[in-house]
């Protein structure tokens, strides 16, 4: 399975600047473990003790990935996953 | 230095004053590189609260959708403090992702959702590190 996978100006460092990247894997944590041997350590940017972190959205095509099963939501062939870090604040 | 047109401070403000005591947010867009914000785009603040703010999540993704189809950037992101200075919490600081973006903060704790003097400062956030910016306000064409 093959994926788009959009990445936020933030995270760029990681992947020498490029905004969007392909990545392997059949879910959503497939996905992010095989960006993390790419482009390591952005993994733990996305993941906490195993769940998104909570201000970090990630979508599969057009839904919050929250709304669908998370971390284990299944990916198919050609999915664009958009990663977006939460505007928030106090 | 932040250097924005005195109708896009305006409208900051008045969506300020409008959502007081909870605080408003927003972004203004500009072409991605230029550091000029041109476009106003206030937004929902998901959380309703007078003490946290936060953009729903589709609305994010149909914002950064648009901007990208645009060529822009978040030039600057703005809220509102309804009860303290204008000066980033804790959390506005945790929670900063725009290493290039100008973080506008505007305080009603004044005058509320009245007219009155409303505090506006604006600053840098990046790697947990603030820095106060100059704000330069630009006259607008024809007003």
């Amino acid at each position: 399975m093959s994926v788009e996978v959009r990445i936020p100006t933030i995270l760029r460092p990681y992947t020498d600047g490029a905004k969007i990247v392909e990545a392997q894997g059949d879910s959503l944590a497939a996905v992010i473990t095989d960006l993390d041997t790419r482009y390591t350590g952005i993994g733990e940017r996305l993941v906490e003790e195993g769940s998104l972190r909570r201000f970090i959205n990630v979508y599969l095509n057009d839904e919050d990935v929250r709304f669908l099963g998370g971390i284990d939501t299944p990916v198919a062939d050609g999915d664009s996953v958009t990663i977006l870090p939460a505007v928030a604040g106090g | 230095m932040l250097r924005i047109g005195q109708d896009l401070l305006d409208a900051v403000v008045a969506h300020a004053r409008a959502d007081h005591p909870d605080e408003a947010c927003g972004v203004i867009a500009g072409a991605e590189g230029s550091d000029e914000p041109s476009r106003f785009v206030p937004m929902i603040n998901a959380a309703r609260s007078p003490t946290f703010y936060e953009f729903d999540s589709r609305d994010l993704l149909a914002l950064y959708r648009d901007m990208d189809a645009r060529g822009e950037e978040p030039i600057v992101i703005y809220h509102s403090h309804t009860a303290t200075q204008a000066y980033p919490s804790r959390t506005d600081v945790a929670y900063a992702s725009e290493p290039q973006a100008h973080y506008l903060l505007v305080s009603t704790r004044e005058s509320g959702r009245e007219p009155g003097p409303a505090e506006i400062r604006s600053y840098r956030i990046v790697e947990g590190a603030v820095v106060e910016e100059e704000v330069q306000i630009v006259a607008t064409p024809g007003r």
